[in-house]
């Protein structure tokens, strides 16, 4: 971790989780949320990442949607096509997963692709 | 996400820099745009762009070929304390919390301290030496807190003459307006001056320096969010 009074700072660690699979050779697909309506746990823009095995990083709701997404997300990467996904999420189930939010959210979600190309970094090159 | 705008983001991420990438949602068309390049792909108009790189947040717009989502990455918010004083010490975690960048300066021995401000980035400088290069830009806040015009004015001459986007100062109304004497007299007109909130924080009674965290930070925050 970069403890200096840099005014960089790290990158998303869900992003750079992804890029740490997809440098070892793993298959990853990303999903963000795209919209949310009502107290959706998530911010759009929140971003889950996840691997072929099904391991994945980050959150897209406060825990009651995960599961599908992943689903969707190995459905993503063995077709490699992108799509939406849309959870509306009812005020009684939402009581029973522990979330009393009632809102809605859509999702997008995607494989990694084209990932393969390493670039080499220009001092080693050198 | 195309794996080449993956690792783009995560770069841009690192070394400070404001992106977007743009995807339309109908078939993962996807194009990575950089603060104030144009839209080549997608045929976004730059207004959208500017707008999701302005707030920080997603949004979607309709195009001709259908829905695209805007997804900026933006440069956290930073905020300046100038003092690390009993406030600061408050201040620092609930802004860090919040999501701020905070850098505490003081040039004073013994009040920048690891054990006063465990974690926090601080700065051992005067401010006239070491404001300009932190360059304070329009995500940057910045607070004086010393009451101590040696260590203040420098500090807020800075933030005037950047875009930061909120700028305060601790003391009273007598201390504001003698404040705005000296400088005004070095050349800030009025609506310069105007840019200081001071008395500092929202007013909600705050009494303790903790309190006076909380008006700060919220002030600071409705001035990112609000405008």
């Amino acid at each position: 971790m970069d403890q200096s009074n840099s005014r960089h700072t790290n990158a998303d660690p869900v992003l750079a989780q992804a890029v740490e699979w997809v440098d070892e050779g793993r298959r990853v697909a990303l999903a963000t949320v795209t919209r949310t309506w009502g107290s959706a746990p998530r911010r759009a823009g929140s971003h889950m990442a996840i691997a072929a095995n099904g391991d994945f990083a980050g959150s897209v709701s406060g825990g009651c949607i995960e599961g599908a997404v992943i689903q969707a997300a190995l459905g993503v990467i063995e077709s490699g096509e992108p799509r939406t996904l849309e959870f509306g999420v009812t005020n009684e189930m939402a009581w029973e997963v522990g979330l009393a939010c009632g809102g809605r959210v859509h999702l997008f979600v995607e494989p990694v692709v084209g990932a393969a190309v390493v670039e080499t970094p220009v001092q080693q090159a050198r | 996400m195309r794996g080449d705008v993956l690792r783009e983001v995560v770069d841009a991420q690192r070394t400070g820099r404001d992106v977007v990438v743009a995807t339309r949602l109908s078939d993962g068309a996807q194009e990575l745009i950089a603060r104030g390049a144009r839209s080549a792909v997608l045929g976004l108009d730059g207004d959208s762009v500017a707008a999701a790189l302005g707030t920080g947040d997603p949004r979607t717009v309709e195009t001709a070929d259908g829905p695209v989502f805007l997804r900026p990455y933006v440069r956290p918010p930073r905020l300046i304390i100038v003092g690390a004083v009993h406030i600061a010490q408050a201040l620092v975690p609930m802004a860090t919390i919040a999501g701020l960048q905070v850098t505490v300066l003081d040039p004073r021995e013994g009040f920048a301290t690891a054990d006063r401000f465990p974690g926090a980035a601080l700065v051992r400088e005067w401010p006239d030496q070491v404001m300009y290069g932190l360059r304070p830009d329009d995500r940057t806040g910045v607070v004086a807190l010393t009451h101590d015009p040696k260590i203040d004015d420098p500090a807020l001459i800075a933030a005037l003459e950047s875009d930061a986007f909120y700028i305060g100062a601790l003391g009273s109304r007598k201390t504001q307006a003698a404040r705005r004497e000296r400088l005004g007299g070095l050349g800030f007109d009025g609506a310069a001056l105007e840019r200081i909130h001071g008395p500092v924080g929202l007013p909600i009674g705050a009494r303790t320096p903790e309190e006076i965290a909380v008006a700060v930070l919220a002030q600071v925050i409705g001035a990112l969010r609000l405008g």
